[in-house]
């Protein structure tokens, strides 16, 4: 390292904001964020010659809650709860795999009506995520129509979702061994009317924002992600499927009562900073069509939620589960010891997977791209630090 | 602008669902279950013991993942342990100092082209860490539900390893979390370095099994 170098990351160190180099005076080093200007609470440093980033530094952390840690101290049933914190927005899916390796670990058969309510649970926290996102996403574009139409629409989600579980964004909903209780009186009705008025928004979303050609110029070919490099970097979610892959845990690897459902996997092929902010759109009517399905599907009647003992446990092993959260695959993997506290808990997210593309894309890139850029990477800095 | 998925849709849906997995259960990786916290035991199933264990289930043993590993062991013999095979899930344990070269020939021959995480586990009753690469692959269809865990064990006191970056790019940020959260140096690896933990962190590594959360 030389000096040079070692002066610039001691600087980056202390947080200084701005340096100025004297031998290289073209090259100039910018941090963005922690304060949440547009980044969540989430710091990178670029470097920028004249417009352009040559180089980029993440440096997530700023929101790390040692959930991995705090799993060891909690039994299976108490981790539920603390384990929403990463992403309060997609409270059911993050709990969704825990669920689902704590029941191979300990071998939990779930009913079947509660595979459907669950599954139901999951696609519609799957839409208030997608739409707190885009609104996030429409804000950092300077289209605040976008940022007003989606967080109004979420709440009529949140208030269908507070009448399910009782609560309006940490659900504690899915557990090991099914859902903690049943659908209220009505809510197949209730459900069904406001899936049937979010599709008409969807087009609306689309109409005004989708097709708005400012949007489209700033992000049609911008930052490709060839299907190669998506590989190579091991992005999930609708990184992945905006570079040309079809590739849904859902589909791949069905959980619960997904392999009896009929969907596609929305995917596109430009591989570009559009195609990645589409995605989601197309995913969000991908999930109306699906909870219509499980709707109709649903068994009238029966259990919801299998019996427990008070201190779940099983035999010594290991499971590693994973769903499709609105990020991407969600995997957790579980180490048990036979006690009913996990020996190890690690999870994987889809966040922290992507944000391995984010050097990449943005090294090359225009500083004036950088908001579409990163916001189109479906990043959440609370998932990705745990 | 969207198309569907027809070519996958078909042979993935055909394929058992795993929500059962755990019914039909494979050897138990942990051989002492008797003891208390017997997990801290690494599995010894001590290649003769597996290979009784699996003869013994042999006509349990998913088929296509029998195939994945059969090529490994074949090729590799000895150095590549099987843990155990489920449906869609196999872990493997490999010695560190074969671990870069079995999982170029994962890649390159088996088909498995990214990783989606790597957990490092602390065991401090035998003494050792074991990191664990839970491989995916994207390119192959038949492959795209199965996770293929590749795990290696290395002395908790000199915790090194070689690192996978250059198989897998993808392990990058995951193996640079694994050495500030439990320790374990990976040479060749660009940056060990700080990366979740705040900068003036001055503890041991947090998710070491001695490193205890104040107050509990």
């Amino acid at each position: 390292m030389s000096d040079q170098e070692e002066r610039i990351s001691e600087t980056t160190r202390l947080g200084l904001e701005i340096v100025k180099e004297a031998e290289e005076d073209r090259l100039m080093t910018l941090s963005v964020g922690p304060q949440h200007p547009g980044s969540g609470h989430f710091r990178f440093t670029v470097k920028v010659d004249g417009d352009y980033i040559v180089d980029c530094d993440p440096d997530p952390g700023y929101v790390h809650r040692g959930e991995e840690k705090m799993c060891e101290y909690r039994n299976f049933i108490q981790n539920i709860p603390h384990l929403e914190r990463p992403v309060i927005h997609d409270s059911s899916n993050i709990t969704y795999s825990y669920s689902l390796a704590v029941e191979e670990l300990v071998k939990i058969d779930v009913p079947r009506r509660a595979q459907f309510i669950r599954a139901i649970a999951s696609e519609l926290n799957r839409q208030i995520y997608t739409l707190y996102w885009l609104a996030i996403y429409g804000i950092f574009l300077g289209h605040s129509t976008m940022f007003m139409w989606p967080t109004g629409d979420r709440e009529l989600i949140i208030d269908l979702m507070e009448a399910l579980t009782g609560a309006r964004v940490t659900h504690a909903y899915n557990i090991p061994g099914g859902v903690r209780n049943d659908i209220p009186y009505g809510f197949k009705d209730r459900c069904l009317r406001q899936v049937s008025y979010f599709e008409k928004r969807l087009k609306e979303y689309e109409d005004i924002f989708y097709n708005n050609p400012l949007l489209r110029q700033r992000t049609e070919g911008v930052a490709i992600l060839t299907k190669e490099d998506a590989i190579k970097l091991g992005v999930t979610g609708s990184v992945l499927r905006a570079s040309g892959i079809p590739y849904d845990i859902r589909k791949a690897e069905p959980y619960d009562i997904y392999d009896e459902i009929d969907f596609n996997v929305q995917y596109m092929k430009t591989c570009d900073s559009f195609a990645r902010a589409y995605v989601p759109l197309l995913d969000m009517r991908e999930s109306c069509h699906i909870i219509r399905q499980l709707l109709d599907k649903m068994p009238e009647s029966g259990e919801v939620r299998a019996k427990l003992q008070p201190n779940p446990k099983g035999p010594p092993g290991e499971a590693y589960r994973r769903v499709e959260s609105g990020r991407g695959a969600l995997g957790y993997y579980i180490v048990s010891d036979g006690t009913p506290k996990p020996y190890r808990v690690k999870i994987s997210v889809g966040s922290f997977r992507n944000l391995l593309a984010l050097p990449h894309l943005l090294v090359g890139s225009k500083l004036g791209d950088m908001p579409s850029v990163y916001w189109s990477l479906n990043y959440w800095p609370v998932e990705a630090d745990r | 602008m969207s198309k569907s998925d027809d070519r996958s849709l078909g042979n993935i849906k055909s394929k058992p669902s795993t929500t059962v997995a755990s019914n039909k259960d494979l050897p138990s990786i942990s051989p002492k279950q008797g003891e208390t916290g017997s997990i801290a035991s690494p599995p010894k199933p001590s290649s003769n013991n597996t290979s009784v264990q699996l003869k013994s289930e042999e006509a349990d043993l998913p088929q296509f993942e029998k195939g994945i590993i059969d090529s490994l062991v074949s090729k590799y013999g000895d150095s590549v342990k099987v843990i155990y095979v489920k449906p869609l899930r196999i872990k493997i344990e490999v010695p560190s100092k074969d671990i870069v070269e079995i999982a170029r020939h994962i890649r390159d021959e088996s088909g498995f082209d990214h990783a989606e995480s790597v957990s490092a586990t602390d065991y401090p009753k035998t003494g050792d860490i074991e990191v664990i690469y839970h491989l995916g692959s994207y390119t192959r269809d038949d492959l795209s539900s199965h996770i293929l865990s590749l795990s290696t064990r290395t002395d908790r006191n000199n915790a090194r390893l070689p690192s996978l970056i250059g198989i897998f790019k993808s392990v990058e940020y995951h193996e640079r979390e694994s050495f500030e959260m439990v320790g374990v140096y990976f040479d060749n690896h660009p940056r060990n370095d700080r990366f979740l933990l705040p900068e003036d962190w001055a503890d041991i590594p947090p998710l070491r099994k001695e490193f205890r959360i104040k107050g509990r």
